[in-house]
This record gives C-alpha cells, sequence and structure tokens, in this order.
C-alpha cells in the first residue's frame, strides 16, 4: 500500500505536471496495450519493425545528436548485428537468444574500431569517412558469397518467438528497454560531458575530461544498440541481407534523427513512429504503392521548412516553457513556474516583435 | 592490361574530378554537405536521353539543353528548399538527402526501373600504344580536361571567381567587404550542379541510365573530396585521378575486383585520413568557436 501511494505521488508531481512527459506516458501505455486492444497481424508486423528501427534511430541520435559526430555510415552497425547474429546461429547452431547478444558484440566491436579509426576527424570530414564503413563490409560480403549469400544474404533464420503478438512484445519491450537505458545514459553524467564534446571539445579537454575515451565509448555503446536492433531486424524477417548496410538504411536513419530533432534520443524515437507507419500506411494503398519513398521524402522537406530544429523541440517549445529563474520546464499555460513561484510571463507590449528577429 | 588500366582510370578521373570539385566548391562557399549532388548528375543523364531519344534533337543541342535544364533546377531547388533552413546545417543536410530520394523516385516513376542506353556520340576506335580507346572515351576525356580548365579559369581569373574564393575563405569579411554572399552562392551552385549536369551527360553513352545510378558514384565522390581535403579543388582532382586508378587497378588485377572496386577505394580513403585527417590538400584550420 505504501509503495502504491509512492508510486501514485511519483507521479502526480514528477510526470502529470509536465504535458510532454504526460505524453511519454501515454505513449507507453499504447505500445504495451495495443495487441491486447487490436491484434491485427499486419498493424502487428509494421509496429515491430517501427520499434526496431526506434532502437536504431535511438542509438544514432546517442552518436550524432549529443557528441556532434554525424555517422552517415551507422547501417555498419546494423548490419553488423544482423549478419553476425546470423550467420552465429545458421553455422553453429545456436539458440537466436544467445546470437542476438553475440550480435550486438560485433556491433560493439566495430563501433570501437571506427570510433578508434575517426578519433582524429571532425565535422564533415567524419561525416563523409564513416559513410564508407559500411560499403568496405558489404563489399568484402559481395566478395565472399559462400560465407555471407552474397546478394540473397543469410537466409533461413529462426524466429525468437512464435506468434505475431509474441515477436510484437519482444521487440517493444526491448525497444522500451533499450530506449530508456539511452535516455538516461544521455541524461546522466556520461551525456552532459557528451554535450561537452559537441559544443567545445577544446574546452572539454582543458577541464580534464578524455575526451578520446568518451568518444571511443559514444560509439561502442551506439553500436552495441544499433547492433542489437539489427540481430533483432534480422532474426524477426528471417533473413539477414546486403540491404542491412546499404547507404539508404544510412540515410534513413539521418533522416530520423534529425527530422525528430537532434539531441534527445525521444525525438529519434517519435521520428520513427510518426514516419514509419505513416509511409506503410500511404504504401498500402494502391494509387501511392509505389511512391512510398518519394512521400516519405516530401512529408520530410515539408515539415523541415516549418520545422528547421526538428519536430520534438517544436512539440516541446509549443507545450512547455521554460522557467527564467530556475530553469525548470513548466506547462506552457502555466502562469508561475511549478517550482520557484516566480511569474512565467512578463508581458511587455511590443516586446516580442523587438526581440524576435535575432 | 597495363595500358587499360591506365586508359579507365584516366577517363573515370576525368568524370570523377567534375563531380568532386562542384561538390567541393559549393562546400567551401555555402558549407552545404549537398548530398543531391550525384542525383543532379542522374538527372541530367535522364533528360539527355529523353531528348535524345524521344524528342529526337540532336547531340549537340540535347545536351546543351539538359545541361541548362538542370542548371536551372538546381537553383529553383536552392532558393526554395535550402535557403529557408540555410541556418540550421542538420536541417540543409536531410534536406539534400530528400532531395535525392525525390529526384530517384520520380525518375523510376517516369520511366521505370530497367536499364537504359543512348548510343554512343560517335563511333569507332583508334590504336593508341597498342590499346584500342574507343573515341567515346576520348571524348569523355577531353571535355573533362577542357571543363576544369574552365573552371580553373573561372575560380582564378575572373572576378566572380574572386568573389567566391574569398567568400570561401570567410564568408563574413567577404559580406563585409561588400560582396553579395547570397549572389555569390547562388553562382555557386550554378557552377556545381553545371558541371555534375555536363558529367552526367557525356557519361550517358557509356553507363547505363538508371533510377539508382546517382548513388555509387556519390560514394566515390565523397571518398575522393574527403581523400584530397575538403574545399581544395587541386586535393579533388588528384583524389579523383587516384580514387580512378585504385578503382582500375583492383577491377583488372583482382579476382572479384568489380565487387571489391568500391570497398578498395574506401580502404584507400581511410587509410590517408588516418594519416592527414585533414585530407590531402586540405588545410588544417582552427575550428570556429
Amino acid at each position: 500500500m505504501y509503495l502504491l501511494r509512492r508510486v501514485w505521488a511519483e507521479l502526480k508531481n514528477e510526470v502529470l505536471v509536465l504535458p510532454s512527459r504526460v505524453l511519454v506516458l501515454v505513449w507507453v501505455l499504447g505500445v504495451l496495450a495495443l495487441p491486447l486492444v487490436y491484434a491485427d497481424p499486419y498493424v502487428l508486423r509494421i509496429l515491430t519493425m517501427t520499434c526496431i528501427f526506434a532502437i536504431f534511430a535511438a542509438s544514432w541520435d546517442l552518436l550524432a545528436g549529443y557528441t556532434g559526430q554525424v555517422n552517415f555510415g551507422h547501417a555498419l552497425f546494423f548490419g553488423a548485428g544482423a549478419y553476425g547474429s546470423a550467420l552465429l546461429s545458421l553455422k553453429l547452431e545456436l539458440s537466436p537468444w544467445a546470437t542476438i547478444w553475440a550480435g550486438a558484440v560485433l556491433a560493439t566491436l566495430a563501433g570501437l574500431l571506427v570510433g578508434y579509426i575517426c578519433l582524429r576527424l571532425r565535422g564533415s570530414y567524419l561525416s563523409l569517412a564513416t559513410l564508407a564503413f559500411p560499403l568496405i563490409a558489404l563489399g568484402l560480403l559481395f566478395a565472399f558469397p559462400d560465407f555471407s549469400g552474397g546478394e540473397l544474404g543469410v537466409t533461413g533464420l529462426k524466429r525468437l518467438a512464435t506468434g505475431a503478438v509474441g515477436n510484437y512484445y519482444l521487440a517493444a519491450l526491448s525497444m522500451l528497454v533499450i530506449v530508456f537505458a539511452l535516455w538516461l545514459l544521455a541524461d546522466s553524467k556520461f551525456g552532459i560531458v557528451l554535450h561537452a564534446i559537441r559544443d567545445d571539445e577544446v574546452a572539454a579537454r582543458a577541464s580534464g575530461i578524455n575526451t578520446p575515451r568518451y568518444k571511443v565509448a559514444v560509439f561502442a555503446v551506439s553500436g552495441a544498440a544499433a547492433g542489437f536492433s539489427g540481430a533483432l531486424f534480422a532474426h524477426y524477417l528471417r533473413v539477414a541481407g546486403p540491404s542491412t548496410l546499404e547507404t539508404a538504411l544510412s540515410f534513413q536513419v539521418v533522416i530520423w534523427g534529425i527530422f525528430g530533432g537532434v539531441a534527445t534520443i525521444y525525438g529519434a524515437v517519435a521520428a520513427v513512429f510518426l514516419l514509419y507507419p505513416l509511409t506503410e500506411w500511404l504504401g498500402s494503398f494502391k494509387a501511392f504503392g509505389e511512391l512510398r519513398l518519394l512521400i516519405f521524402a516530401v512529408i520530410v522537406l515539408i515539415v523541415l521548412l516549418f520545422m528547421p530544429r526538428g519536430l520534438a523541440p517544436w512539440v516541446r517549445d509549443k507545450i512547455e516553457a521554460q522557467c527564467p529563474r530556475c530553469k525548470q520546464r513548466n506547462a506552457a499555460w502555466k502562469k508561475t513556474c511549478r517550482l520557484c513561484g516566480v511569474r512565467l510571463k512578463t508581458q511587455i507590449a511590443g516586446a516580442e516583435s523587438l526581440v524576435g528577429h535575432q | 592490361m597495363l595500358q587499360d588500366i591506365l586508359v579507365t582510370g584516366l577517363v573515370n578521373g576525368g568524370v570523377y574530378a567534375l563531380l568532386a570539385i562542384g561538390f567541393s566548391l559549393i562546400f567551401g562557399v555555402a558549407r552545404i554537405v549537398n548530398i543531391a549532388h550525384t542525383a543532379f548528375y542522374m538527372l541530367a543523364a535522364y533528360c539527355f536521353y529523353a531528348l535524345l531519344t524521344q524528342v529526337g534533337l540532336g547531340f549537340a543541342l540535347s545536351a546543351v539543353l539538359s545541361i541548362a535544364a538542370i542548371t536551372a533546377l538546381s537553383l529553383l531547388c536552392y532558393r526554395l528548399v535550402i535557403e529557408p533552413v540555410r541556418e540550421h546545417e542538420s536541417a540543409v543536410l536531410i534536406a539534400t538527402i530528400a532531395l535525392g530520394l525525390i529526384f530517384q523516385e520520380l525518375m523510376l516513376r517516369a520511366y521505370g526501373g530497367s536499364y537504359l542506353g543512348v548510343p554512343s556520340t560517335i563511333d569507332g576506335t583508334m590504336r593508341l600504344f597498342g590499346v584500342s580507346i574507343a573515341y567515346q572515351r576520348l571524348l569523355i576525356l577531353g571535355v573533362a580536361a577542357l571543363m576544369l580548365l574552365a573552371t580553373w579559369f573561372f575560380l582564378y581569373r575572373t572576378r566572380t571567381g574572386l568573389a567566391i574564393r574569398a567568400t570561401a575563405n570567410d564568408l563574413e569579411v567577404a559580406n563585409l567587404m561588400g560582396m553579395n554572399v547570397h549572389r555569390v552562392a547562388m553562382v555557386t551552385v550554378a557552377v556545381s550542379v553545371g558541371l555534375a549536369a555536363i558529367a552526367g551527360v557525356v557519361v550517358t553513352p557509356v553507363t547505363p541510365v538508371h533510377p539508382q545510378m546517382w548513388l555509387e558514384p556519390l560514394v566515390t565522390m565523397l571518398a575522393i573530396v574527403v581523400l584530397g581535403g575538403i574545399g581544395s579543388l587541386k586535393g579533388s582532382l588528384i583524389g579523383a585521378l587516384i580514387i580512378a586508378y585504385v578503382e582500375a587497378i583492383t577491377v583488372f588485377a583482382l579476382p572479384a575486383g568489380a565487387y571489391l572496386k568500391g570497398a578498395v577505394a574506401l580502404l584507400i580513403m581511410v587509410f590517408v585520413l588516418l594519416a592527414r585527417p585533414e585530407g590531402l590538400f586540405g588545410v588544417a584550420f582552427e575550428e570556429e568557436r
């Protein structure tokens, strides 16, 4: 009983006071409750893929958004996870429950390697150089078709769970756990250091932070999460093909990450949850059938013209305001700050138009 | 085989250099990582194909028309899509990716995914040092060399070129010195995409035209630009030749080389970057803070 009261108090004081947290709560409950309400296999299939890609996009955001190492070759980790897990489970006949972790470990190693190589690169050089890594891997896979299956990929994998609902819950629970773990990590001291590295690496180093270690570490963490999603993807579709390493996938995750708003984690997840089902749904119409990618690109372009900083920051700024004194966030319709009581909006006539154009 | 390598490397190097220099220019002046750069190359190839085989204009006329049309299109895209979000670097980045995807899908819609071909401009081959070279390839090489010379002349011997280089060097100071940086950016976009369109038109007779044809040169071009140093024209030219020769050697000398050519070229790039993070001819300047 005490525990229940405690949970309720936490909920009332920490979650329900902010509209963005309420949104997250509703989303989590929705993700968990969906199969109980509406268990259409087609919808579940799309949402399973959405969950897998949400892990992938969140891992990209941790790397690119927080440290500013905009990775154009994130598909390398996805592919490493997919191929690693697929080959191990097929050649050694291990259970997929074990090989998924092995795939994640392989992707972590790939992350360490890429992170180490890219330590001296920055900015656009890093972005363009990272684009090369998945293609190098792809070239190697095509050069040894007996081992990798060439164009067809590794086929005939076992699924992790039977039934659409089982697979959905597997993907959804992994997504929730990993995304929350990444979000906690990004919110911790580690995340603050990453922010510092992006904003000013020299200053961070001067403050006694071992920036190379952090930069490699974040590559490894991000690679691990992306590899896990890749392994889930391979076992869900029962095939690990070259499409998991393609440039198109790397670009896709860049679009998701930036569309949602960088350095937020939840932005990337929100972008996947909006864009992926939307394009699949539009693609299911006969008239649009072939136009899926076109619609996707046009939507992204148009939304971007209105929200150049991304979707999540735009929404957050609409529904919440920052207290000028204690920097805590408040619901936009509140008159006084919920923590320090200072007045949120000091209206001076015409002041908006004066400071608006900076 | 040696002659094959020499000729293929030179011809591909010329085309790559056209693409890479355009990309490098636009990055230097406007700080735009233009992923859609090779999509314009693909569009030019399609436009040339349509004018030549469907409308039935002559080679020269369709070439000039398609280059002009694609350049105009690029200016339109710049004004409508890139300019409004110029201040947000990441937004510009995915805007160009989205543009590339849109062009790819539009062409897929209009012409289908099949490989289209254009008859060669001039038939026949000539023998040079015991290796037969198609005139078509010589034409590509000639056009590429001419265009590189013209670009060099434009950048280093005209007032507009001086303005472009000054803007690339320091945008704010160039602005303070009274240069119209917006117009400079427009001119740069036009020149850069114009070069890509020329590359697209000249390679059409030897390369199949299809909606995905922009992805492969895109990666090669990015590798070249990074290898040579972003913003350095000399670097782009030399990088293009290096990558083209590495590819040619891989294709002709290694088993399964056709699959590995991209991988080997990219590995070379990674190794160069390990030794010189700013590329061969890039300038390591302090970060803006």
